[in-house]
């Protein structure tokens, strides 16, 4: 049986990882994400984790072990945040063509410049196409959920892919929350052990990661990008089999009071808790809002996001990403791309918040549904909300 | 034990290793390349029971591309500056594998192989990383080139003084490589581990034993190993063996190894062999003057000296 306890939620996600039974840690820390990685440390040095966990000197050497590791059969995990993920951009875009199911945790926290260690989901937006399956948590439950899913996910036969988990720093990292932590007996039923696609094995010499001419780049690239589109059916089979074994039901698109809804707001991570929230105060007070939340950002998840914002007149979209020298952030752009060719193609409306850690309150989605509701024509260009002039 | 009493099974002309080589041929190097063939006879002193790492570099290129291979071992390429992070995260799980019964019940040396570039420049910090933390079965190589030459002849840290590259030309207000050539033995030294050598494959049973010690010892082991280029140094093809000799007769790139940061000089030099001997057969070197030639004459022995001293000092 699961156990309910009170509990920090980056230490939550380290418990997940010991569940997971993982062999091989990697880690270099950063704030936010450093609370993970100290807990799996000390799991480490108690003997309650028989793992090694190698203290590396970057998050460039962190990923660069954790691709070794991996590729030689081992269970392996990461976390890191912002600058360490931009450290280890070159390591993000190898990990998925070598086919190695890393599992990494990122507490979500803003790209420098200027430095600034609070949340935001600019680091995973600026990675968001080397080929890594994207999960999102809400909250502390489904980040612990979401990892102990990420390693059955990445680890499938027909994935092998790395996983990122994304969990908002500080405002999911350092909050302690009421978790379900489930036991071991349940994630042995859920959590197969790990057998790798591809292994360095002396007995089966293959070579991994050698130069690709002209003739087979293009080949190697779509053969990753196969797997990963393909990856989707089994992150729903995943969830389903979670829900199976622990009882809580994920999808990969999950939508709140949409029916009738004039105006949907599409958000991911921790503020969709907020947005709900929001929806219930405008539903109460006659407005026709809902939400729609992605769970998976990569591979997205087309049909499914279509099929929640059929009916919807107005579709608001909240990125917590600025793209620089564009009219709309990431998500703003993959919604308004998706919709164009839809039936009743919806006025679609971008708005950035949140940047930075700046708070991201109810009131801000009740400003946003009426900026909707107020406008006439189309938006050309996103929205900043809660900006100073 | 001692470093320098850890037993191995030593190459010597008779019981030289059988068999096919763990390095296939029919790769790409270079005609004359000394970098392919100090790596042919590494790999074969260690026979095929071992994970190699590569780093980016001309080693790494002329033994593909995909779908051929000339690696006879298990190996893994990641990126240029990462040889060690990569083979600190593979000779990490390889362990835990085997302590939890799903890996085989034996020892798997760990051997990261890569250039002076991706070693004394992009890749120093991962070695530091690596060798701070003692990892046991892994071993390092750098195949010293003494520049980029897979990009095409671009100085680097370990270029030696005066040498004309793309990127250290000569001209009016040039003489080439300015700065002295980074001394990687001592840095890696430096951090304690308890095996550091140099190696040279026209000294080829030297250059296998140093290996076959290097993988008999636990914890890092570096090894600096002289890889004549003669496409890069403008030099004859049949000449890298003979360079090689040269290299060591003038104390240029004198042999040693350094067993718990103890020193042995494995061929003493006592009378070397004029510079101008090793620099006249390559073309990087061809604008030395009198002066220059003096003054690197000087250092070289300097360097040598000191190296006489620590071997007097610390004795293994």
């Amino acid at each position: 049986m699961s156990k309910r306890v009170g509990i920090e939620v980056s230490l939550a996600v380290a418990e997940a990882v010991k569940l997971a039974d993982a062999d091989v840690v990697a880690a270099y820390p950063i704030t936010p994400q450093t609370h993970i990685v100290e807990h799996l440390s000390e799991l480490v040095a108690d003997g309650e984790l028989d793992a090694a966990y190698i203290p590396v000197e970057s998050e460039h050497s962190a990923m660069s072990s954790c691709i070794g590791s991996s590729a030689a059969g081992a269970r392996t995990f990461t976390a890191t945040s912002s600058q360490g993920l931009a450290l280890m951009n070159e390591m993000i875009f190898i990990a998925p063509v070598l086919r190695t199911p890393v599992i990494l945790a990122i507490a979500n926290r803003a790209l420098s410049a200027p430095i600034n260690i609070w949340n935001d989901h600019s680091d995973i937006m600026s990675v968001r196409d080397a080929g890594w399956i994207c999960l999102f948590a809400e909250n502390g439950q489904e980040a612990v959920d979401m990892t102990l899913a990420a390693f059955r996910i990445g680890e499938d036969p027909q994935v092998s892919l790395p996983v990122s988990v994304n969990i908002d720093g500080f405002t999911l990292s350092h909050f302690i929350e009421p978790i379900l932590l489930p036991d071991k007996a349940e994630v042995d039923r859920f959590l197969p052990p790990f057998k790798p696609v591809i292994k360095l094995d002396i007995a089966q010499p293959i070579s991994v990661g050698l130069l690709a001419p002209p003739e087979s780049y293009t080949e190697a690239r779509k053969a990753t990008d196969d797997a990963l589109l393909a990856s989707k059916a089994v992150v729903k089979k995943a969830f389903d089999e979670y829900e199976a074994v622990f009882g809580r039901r994920y999808q990969v698109v999950e939508s709140y009071r949409v029916e009738d809804a004039e105006t949907v707001i599409v958000a991911m991570g921790s503020i969709a808790e907020t947005a709900s929230i929001a929806i219930d105060e405008m539903r109460e007070a006659g407005q026709k809002v809902g939400l729609v939340r992605l769970r998976l950002w990569r591979p997205f998840p087309a049909e499914e996001l279509a099929a929640a914002l059929s009916a919807a007149k107005n579709v608001a979209v909240i990125d917590r990403h600025m793209v620089l020298g564009v009219d709309n952030g990431p998500l703003g752009l993959e919604v308004k791309s998706l919709l164009y060719d839809a039936p009743n193609r919806p006025r679609v409306f971008n708005y950035v918040l949140g940047l930075g850690g700046r708070d991201v309150t109810r009131d801000d989605f009740r400003d946003i549904a009426a900026r909707v509701s107020s406008s006439q024509g189309v938006q050309t260009r996103y929205e900043i909300v809660g900006v100073l002039a | 034990m001692r470093a320098a009493d850890v037993p191995f099974e030593k190459v010597t002309a008779k019981n030289f290793p059988k068999g096919p080589d763990s390095l296939a041929s029919g790769h790409r190097a270079c005609q004359g390349c000394g970098e392919v063939l100090a790596l042919r006879l590494l790999l074969k002193a260690l026979g095929t029971e071992f994970i190699a790492v590569s780093a980016t570099g001309c080693m790494e290129v002329c033994t593909g591309p995909f779908p051929q291979s000339a690696w006879r071992m298990p190996w893994i390429h990641v990126a240029f500056e990462n040889a060690a992070a990569v083979a600190s995260g593979v000779e990490s799980a390889v362990k835990v594998l085997r302590r939890k019964g799903r890996g085989p019940d034996k020892r798997i040396p760990v051997v990261a192989v890569a250039g002076d570039g991706g070693t004394a420049d992009i890749g120093l910090q991962a070695l530091s990383g690596a060798l701070e933390r003692g990892h046991e079965d892994f071993v390092y190589i750098c195949l010293d080139n003494e520049a980029y030459m897979n990009t095409g002849i671009q100085r680097s840290s370990a270029t030696p003084f005066g040498a004309n590259t793309t990127t250290s030309p000569v001209g009016s207000k040039s003489r080439g490589q300015y700065s002295w050539k980074k001394n990687m033995p001592a840095i890696a030294a430096a951090h304690g581990v308890p095996y550091v050598a140099t190696a040279n494959p026209a000294f080829h049973l030297d250059l296998m034993n140093k290996i076959r010690r290097a993988v008999a010892i636990p914890g890092p082991a570096y090894l600096h190993v002289y890889a004549p280029c003669p496409t890069g140094w403008r030099m004859k093809p049949e000449l890298a063996v003979e360079s090689g000799r040269l290299a060591v007769s003038t104390r240029i790139f004198p042999l040693y190894e350094v067993l718990d940061g103890r020193y042995v000089i494995n061929r003493k030099v006592d009378n070397p062999a004029p510079l101008t001997d090793y620099f006249k057969v390559q073309g990087r070197f061809k604008h030395l003057g009198e002066k220059d030639v003096a003054y690197i004459t000087e250092r070289v022995n300097q360097e040598y000296d000191k190296l006489v001293k620590l071997s007097e000092a610390f004795p293994v």
